[in-house]
């Protein structure tokens, strides 16, 4: 009960225990795990039709360079992610991560150009140290953390028809567009992304409102109040990184396999090449490789593998190659999927390897990401 | 005569036969199952030992043995379909039958209002 007595709590708690929701301890926050529904069902009801997710413990952050011009706040973030966020245009949403010295991810995050400011969106149980980051080294900029909003995600193939019934124009909006709409006649930011691997919105909604916000959109006959356990089992058949688990300091983006989210402007021979914390590390590696890659794992079985399962190149356990970083049974695919590290010699799709659970050795298939077919809406 | 461990297992004897499953109680609370790994059968179990695992989608759980004693027979119906377990724990989805070592320790365990006030 102690632990309970210093759990945070979001907007939107009381509505979770009016649902019916299982209550944990997450990142700080007390955060419903699942609903009445169950997180088998709750997953394959996001790919089917759609999720309503409360991530209003995630931190949502404002940074305005104090002469007011938007480059200033693009270039000062610029310092510390190697995104371009400078060609970032008004209104577009981007991915990126804060990198340390030795060219570790101390978190990923989504940043927004609003025209004159960035809106930038951390992982909960980082957003004390991101802020503090920012803020100590983006001296011409204001980084401040909104403590009075909620961020309520919307994910499915009828994420769509179910915000529609709100505001009529997110049909013309598209994948990592963000806008700021009037919702229930309040001022809400909707952006066209998610974590899920389905179409869908985050929509921040200031923190008196969430709730109507939030009833309106359960109201739909389509959508369902999803707890974080299927969150994790959706992201994960997605391929998308938890930070903390897939990342963290000790991998680098190019071993996590991020490199996409690396534009030309700060890659070698870019307008601003480098310039970001351990460069000289992620750039040489993107030049010359790296000695493991974050990929898909396919146990063949049907035993989960979990999250710190060792991998081995062989069947008894003697070269121990690296270890799975998450695995969960996939509802969608009907069968356990993992993530993990190995040496690029057995990164190949198709390789077999060995994870080392309850002392047996059970085979897993190196397999791309993701396990399911995204639906973004490009 | 049912009777119940306070790990949530449930045991059914019939001469020094015991039939084991995990209770209704402990079915809601590991939510859908999707994977189950039995002992095998010959396999001498010893009380408050590891019997079996079931997973969730989020996590591994262990059931323990009831007692001491010899698997004469698993049920292998569970590990074709996990979910049979969230919807008949206490009937067609037991875990497996244990020829008991000293069917007196029996007396042991909880009876079905015993269990009942232990889960509230």
């Amino acid at each position: 009960m102690d632990d309970q007595a210093v759990l945070r709590t979001t907007p939107l708690h009381a509505l979770h225990l009016s649902l019916g929701a299982k209550m944990v301890p997450f990142a700080g926050y007390d955060m419903p795990v699942q609903y009445p529904l169950g997180v088998m069902k709750e997953h394959l009801h996001t790919r089917a039709e759609a999720g309503l997710f409360d991530v209003s413990h995630m931190g949502q952050v404002i940074v305005k360079a104090k002469s007011g011009e938007y480059a200033d706040a693009a270039l000062a973030l610029e310092k510390l992610v190697p995104v371009d966020i400078l060609g970032l245009k008004e209104g577009r949403q981007r991915y990126g991560f804060f990198t340390d010295a030795n060219g570790g991810i101390l978190d990923d995050l989504m940043i927004t150009n609003r025209g004159d400011h960035l809106l930038v969106v951390v992982n909960a149980a980082c957003k004390d140290a991101d802020v503090a980051h920012m803020k100590a080294n983006l001296a011409d900029c204001d980084v401040t953390l909104l403590e009075d909003r909620a961020l309520i995600a919307l994910q499915g193939p009828r994420a769509q028809a179910v915000l529609a019934e709100l505001w009529a124009g997110v049909s013309a909006m598209k994948f990592m567009d963000v806008r700021e709409v009037p919702l229930h006649d309040v001022p809400c930011i909707i952006s066209r992304s998610g974590y899920s691997g389905e179409d869908g919105f985050e929509i921040s909604v200031p923190e008196a409102h969430a709730v109507d916000v939030a009833k309106a959109l359960l109201e739909h006959p389509d959508c369902e109040a999803i707890g974080l356990g299927a969150r994790d089992s959706l992201r994960l058949e997605a391929g998308l990184c938890l930070y903390g688990n897939d990342i963290d300091t000790t991998t680098s983006p190019i071993e996590a396999s991020l490199e996409w989210a690396l534009q030309k402007a700060r890659k070698a021979g870019g307008d601003r090449e480098g310039g970001f914390p351990g460069a000289e590390r992620i750039l040489g590696e993107l030049a010359n490789g790296t000695t493991r890659r974050r990929v898909g794992l396919k146990p063949e079985g049907k035993a989960p593998v979990r999250s710190h399962a060792k991998l081995f190149g062989d069947a008894e356990g003697k070269t121990e190659l690296g270890e799975v970083t998450s695995g969960t049974f996939g509802p969608s695919v009907e069968g356990p999927v993992a993530m993990g590290y190995l040496p690029v010699s057995h990164a190949a799709a198709g390789t077999t390897v060995y994870a080392e659970v309850r002392g047996k050795f059970l085979a897993m298939t190196v397999a791309a990401l993701p396990f399911i077919t995204p639906t973004y809406k490009r | 005569m049912l009777k119940f461990t306070a790990e949530h297992e449930w045991l059914k004897l019939e001469g020094d036969v015991a039939t084991v499953g995990i209770t209704q109680h402990a079915a809601d609370q590991l939510g859908d199952l999707v994977f189950v790994e039995l002992p095998e059968v010959g396999s001498e179990l010893t009380k408050d030992g590891n019997a079996a695992t079931v997973e969730s989608v989020k996590a591994a759980s262990d059931v323990y043995s009831p007692l001491d004693g010899e698997v004469t027979e698993i049920n292998q119906a569970i590990v074709d379909d996990p979910s049979l377990v969230n919807s008949d724990p206490q009937g067609a989805a037991w875990f497996f039958k244990l020829k008991l070592k000293n069917v007196s320790d029996v007396d042991g365990l909880m009876d079905e209002s015993a269990y009942k006030d232990l889960i509230g």
